[in-house]
């Protein structure tokens, strides 16, 4: 399962490093971030819970980027 | 601007009217110190905090750390040593002014971009017992009747039933010449209405209409990044690291060496040498290469999609900027596929029963040819009449007609039903006819070149391709001859849809490395051709939903000059992305080496941070403008 959720981040190199981040969480099978379009699109391993996980994701991610935000719809 | 972007503003200002003003008073020392640092922590506070926080979540090497430990340095060495903290205060202010512009910059190329995309139909009106009501277009179902008047979007795909006007089709197609529209006509989502009031019967809901399907395209291209952004993000996760060790060994290897050697020649005081490992973490930032690099892409794409072209991601620009060789399909790419009944020869029928057969025999069918037989026919033909209906690809169809076995097709067709025909020295493609098994004559269809069909060739050849090439379906003369008036290096007939696969794998494994070979299709039986060629151009993204699936480029309008704009653009947005890198690389390298030699002060090492940044951001926004290409 894929799902695009809206980020907010200030520069390109952090959100380079969420992507890095995101792909380390136990449930995402892949992400790409694309800082010009503030998207984030996360690929979902099977059975996961995106709620969950991308709550996971959030929390890594403001470990590099503190005043980053994944607008979990 | 945002608020955060205004905030910083407001906090850049003040820590620069502070400097400004410390460099025409003189104060006592420590009134000094607290002056400069109250401009310093209002510039840089949050960059500390982040640091820290780095430091916290056990990220070292991250930029605010970086600048937070070379400012800081740079502190520390002015209260041991010079009581100067100038230059502190202005690493931290024109870091931030970098960031700050970086972010100004992407917002508005973000916001112009997506500008440029305003398609989005916010509303559709439609009839309700008689009065016209505004709802959302999700809403509305297929068959459904909605009014758009002028000046407003089209907010689904359908056909015409009342009224006509002129469609001002721009944002799709880059076309600016409005295109006129009648009752019956199909209209696409997204295009504007200019003159007078239409109502459509849509034909699809508004998820599968054209205008969300190019705005999920756009939106999410440049997901797949190119091998120059992968490059970029590995070179900025190892060169940040290695500057700071060197920083490191920097501040503490040559005071000693110089000092157990005891060279008089060279300064051997530790405050020198921290003073140019502080230079080295300021040049240690990657910004200017990460954040321009994409941007270059970015601009380079939304330039495209302007012009109708649109690129599904930054890794098809490199490809097309490496593209040697450039195949076509002929129908409806470089032909109009509209097709006319020219002649019908050998006739044991009276022409129009012929015609009738034939056009019966593939009523099913969505093939140019089968429309140009129908139109050629011109009454309305009754699909009830028509049963076991079998169609062999790249050969023509059989089926039941009013009691008749049918078979209508090419010359294989006929190979393969063992009907002895005659063949026809026309140019154009042959459609035979048997019916019961006998063998009745054949129709003769043609087509015409598309009027921008020689220019798109001519400028493919201008923008650096060096082979094109003809696949197609149809017989051995009609694509010489189409080549021959196009110019086109070299073609191969005859080829069924597997064929050109085929085709297009031979001409890839020939390439050498580095260069890549780009199929052009309309669509029809192209997605396997398409999605196997290392570029596959679609043309005419009003056309077939699979071919856009298929394709890596998809051009608005079936315009087959766009091919070499695609290229050209591609190639403009390269060679800022190689500039970009070159640069930024070649100037910090420089300024590193510069620094270690004493040669570069904390001045040049801010050039060599923000300034680079600045200049390969300005240099990124250029890949925005191709209209003139």
């Amino acid at each position: 399962m894929k799902k695009t959720y809206a980020i907010e981040v200030d520069c390109a190199n952090c959100a380079n490093l969420m992507e890095q981040e995101a792909k380390k969480v136990a449930g995402v099978k892949d992400c790409v971030v694309n800082f010009m379009t503030l998207k984030m699109k996360v690929e979902f391993a099977e059975g996961a819970d995106p709620q969950a996980v991308m709550n996971e994701v959030r929390t890594v991610c403001r470990k590099v980027e503190p005043d980053c935000e994944i607008f979990l719809k | 601007m945002t608020h955060k972007q205004k905030v910083m503003l407001l906090r850049i200002i003040i820590a620069a009217v502070i400097m400004v003003a410390l460099q025409f008073v003189v104060l006592p020392p420590l009134v000094n110190l607290m002056a400069y640092m109250a401009a310093y922590l209002v510039v840089g506070y949050d960059i500390l905090l982040k640091a820290a926080l780095g430091f916290k979540n056990g990220r070292i090497f991250d930029e605010n750390f970086l600048m937070g430990v070379a400012t800081l340095g740079a502190i520390a060495l002015g209260l041991y040593r010079t009581g100067e903290y100038s230059e502190a205060v202005a690493v931290m202010l024109f870091y931030q002014i970098g960031e700050w512009f970086q972010s100004y910059a992407v917002g508005r190329s973000r916001r112009n971009i997506s500008a440029l995309m305003d398609i989005r139909p916010d509303y559709a009106n439609i009839e309700r017992d008689g009065q016209v009501v505004k709802v959302d277009p999700d809403e509305v179902a297929i068959d459904a009747i909605i009014v758009v008047n002028p000046g407003e979007k089209v907010p689904l795909d359908g056909v015409v039933v009342d009224g006509s006007s002129s469609l001002d089709t721009a944002a799709l197609t880059g076309e600016s010449v409005p295109r006129s529209i009648h009752i019956g006509d199909e209209i696409i989502s997204g295009s504007i209405n200019l003159t007078s009031v239409l109502k459509i019967r849509t034909t699809k809901e508004f998820g599968e209409s054209t205008v969300s399907k190019i705005l999920d395209l756009v939106e999410n291209a440049s997901s797949r990044k190119s091998r120059s952004e992968a490059f970029i993000s590995k070179f900025a996760r190892v060169y940040t690291p290695i500057v700071c060790v060197l920083a490191l060994i920097l501040a503490l290897l040559p005071p000693l060496v110089i000092r157990a050697l005891d060279i008089t020649a060279l300064p051997s005081s530790f405050g020198e040498w921290i003073y140019r490992a502080l230079i080295f973490l300021v040049i240690s930032c990657p910004c200017a290469l990460v954040i321009s690099i994409p941007l270059s892409f970015f601009a380079g794409i939304g330039g495209a999609s302007r012009e109708g072209v649109l690129v599904k991601g930054s890794v098809f620009i490199e490809s097309l900027a490496k593209t040697r060789v450039v195949m076509f399909d002929k129908t409806g790419t470089l032909t109009q596929g509209v097709f006319q009944v020219n002649a019908v020869h050998h006739s044991k029928l009276k022409d129009e029963e012929l015609i009738y057969f034939a056009a019966m025999a593939e009523c099913a069918s969505s093939h140019p040819i089968a429309k140009s037989l129908q139109l050629a026919y011109g009454k309305p033909l009754n699909h009830q009449a028509v049963t076991d209906i079998t169609e062999y690809s790249g050969k023509g169809v059989s089926a039941m007609v009013d009691g008749h076995q049918v078979a209508a097709g090419n010359d294989k067709l006929m190979q393969q039903l063992q009907v002895a025909f005659k063949p026809c020295h026309h140019v154009g493609t042959i459609v035979h006819v048997v019916i019961d098994g006998e063998y009745q004559g054949h129709i003769v269809i043609s087509d015409k070149l598309k009027y921008s069909a020689p220019q798109a060739i001519a400028s493919l050849k201008q923008a650096g391709i060096s082979e094109t090439v003809i696949l197609t379906g149809d017989d051995e003369r009609v694509a010489a001859d189409t080549a021959k008036r196009l110019g086109v290096d070299a073609y191969f007939a005859k080829l069924l849809p597997s064929d050109k696969v085929t085709k297009v794998e031979e001409y890839i494994a020939k390439q050498p490395q580095g260069s890549m070979v780009a199929f052009v299709g309309d669509g029809i039986n192209d997605a396997p051709v398409l999605s196997r060629a290392d570029i596959g151009i679609a043309m005419g993204a009003m056309g077939s939903d699979a071919a856009i699936e298929a394709a890596d480029v998809v051009l608005m309008d079936d315009n087959p000059s766009k091919v070499a704009k695609a290229v050209k653009i591609s190639k403009k947005c390269m060679g800022i992305v190689y500039q970009n890198i070159v640069f930024a690389i070649g100037i910090k390298v420089l300024c590193l080496i510069l620094g270690a030699l004493g040669l570069a002060n904390m001045w040049l090492a801010i050039f060599a941070d923000v300034g680079v940044m600045v200049l390969a951001v300005l240099n990124a926004i250029r890949a925005l403008f191709v209209r003139k290409l």
